[in-house]
């Protein structure tokens, strides 16, 4: 049995399984439009949190909460479970499939079948969605937003995958679906509104003894990357630079660390609320992420030399505090228009 | 970025169906989302990742054949596995995986450890049991 579920490749794993599924029931959001309602634009730098011994630099907020953003906001009734026995796991998900809804489950990235090997680390994070069963081979379809198309997994490849094992995040099948859905929108323009404020807030609130977060982090990290090379050494710098690269481009962020998705919400938030201005902030923010990708294009180039170009450390530093003043102006000056 | 400036450059999504998807601006100024086959700069970062784990890599094989330790601790650094997680994975303690580090120890496995190992870093036993080159 298959869903007659609509696949749509995604920037980012979340966002594209959520609009998938709203689509499935007949709501028709894009990926930024969720992305934006949800206000998942943010930056931290946390030198306390480690991944393979680096702080971790993201650009987006917490795994998760963009689907309990968007439920809430639209009175969708979502349910969540998480297993201890992976048998029961298994015939939960077959059965809520069975009923006709389509499940998204958070998996590993380490044991997915269809992924090239070089990106399968121990990435406890990837959000995909159930939407059928092939009864003669005994595998399921599955609609991964990072994939052109749908694709197939072994019972026993996603058992493996939905119970990734890692000590801080380990998945116990952690499975998620629809419950029942609204009969109509709600109206979107008073939310866009109330998005976009939350999102500035969000970037700009924190007090400046607060480094991490917000455009405080970006002001953070633009003073720590300085001192990188003298301090760690040219590989570990080099192995640190390439950790912000991969945050910022790799996991489906659309580009520029989401920048570029907020950009395309700001243009759809013009349309739908009639506020003009919105379209001007949405250039902005395209410009600041074209500095980033500027960022990560002289980040790789210390790295990975090329003839007749040559970068420091200083270099990445200042292109960061220019991102972070104009960013800082952008969201207290986007907060007004709304 | 305007759609034309969209990097194509394929190399670790080859042969897979795996791509990114993009947003960019048309020549109208309109966001619009474009495939995208990877960009060379991401695929730099993600080289010099993986060739930091190979040089790890290079200096346990060179152990191995060393009579140093055994080739579990080499596929297990391979597949970016730390004692902790290989531990979770196989449900063996961390003393006893350590110990299944000992070339010795390692060559007296029985079938049924063997097995379980090499599921979990996704080989044969066969690679298992074989000094790579």
């Amino acid at each position: 049995m298959e869903l007659k579920f609509e696949h749509r490749p995604a920037a980012h794993c979340e966002n594209g399984v959520i609009s998938n599924m709203l689509r499935f029931y007949g709501f028709e959001l894009s990926e930024p439009m969720i992305f934006g309602l949800a206000s998942g634009m943010f930056f931290s730098h946390m030198p306390f949190v480690k991944m393979a011994g680096m702080a971790v630099t993201s650009f987006r907020t917490f795994p998760g909460i963009l689907f309990s953003r968007i439920s809430k906001l639209f009175g969708f009734k979502i349910t969540t479970k998480r297993y201890l026995n992976e048998k029961k796991a298994i015939a939960d998900m077959e059965k809520v499939l069975l009923s006709g809804k389509p499940v998204g489950c958070v998996v590993g990235m380490y044991y997915l079948p269809y992924v090239p090997l070089e990106y399968r680390f121990h990435f406890n994070g990837h959000n995909i969605c159930i939407v059928g069963k092939d009864e003669q081979t005994g595998e399921y379809i599955v609609s991964d937003p990072n994939a052109v198309e749908k694709v197939r997994i072994t019972k026993k490849d996603l058992i493996k995958v939905r119970f990734a094992k890692g000590g801080t995040y380990p998945l116990l099948g952690q499975m998620y679906w629809i419950e029942s859905v609204p009969n109509e929108l709600p109206d979107l323009v008073p939310m866009i509104k109330k998005a976009i404020k939350k999102n500035c807030w969000l970037m700009t609130s924190q007090p400046k003894w607060l480094p991490y977060f917000g455009v405080n982090g970006i002001y953070y990290l633009s003073r720590r990357i300085k001192n990188w090379e003298k301090e760690m050494g040219p590989r570990k710098a080099s192995l640190n630079l390439a950790q912000i690269i991969r945050m910022l481009e790799e996991i489906g962020t659309g580009g520029a660390g989401f920048r570029y998705m907020f950009g395309a919400f700001l243009q759809e938030a013009a349309q739908k609320t009639g506020i003009e201005e919105l379209n001007d902030y949405s250039k902005r923010i395209t410009d600041i992420g074209d500095l980033w990708r500027d960022f990560a294009y002289k980040a790789a180039r210390i790295f990975k030399k090329r003839q007749g170009e040559t970068y420091t450390y200083e270099d990445l530093s200042e292109v960061l505090y220019k991102i972070a003043v104009l960013e800082e102006k952008f969201y207290k000056e986007l907060k007004t228009v709304v | 970025m305007k759609v034309e400036d969209v990097p194509q450059d394929l190399k670790y999504f080859k042969d897979t169906v795996m791509r990114d998807v993009t947003y960019a601006v048309d020549k109208d100024g309109n966001y619009t989302s474009v495939m995208s086959d990877g960009w060379s700069v991401k695929n730099d970062a993600l080289d010099i990742t993986l060739e930091d784990i190979n040089e790890e890599c290079e200096a346990i094989r060179q152990r191995v054949l060393a009579g140093e330790t055994s080739l579990l601790e080499y596929h297990a650094a391979k597949n970016f596995m730390a004692v902790d997680l290989l531990s979770d994975y196989t449900g063996f303690s961390k003393r006893t995986i350590r110990k299944h580090f000992d070339p010795n120890t390692f060559s007296q496995l029985d079938g049924e450890t063997l097995n379980k190992y090499a599921d979990v870093l996704r080989i044969t036993v066969e690679e298992l049991k074989s000094v790579p080159k």
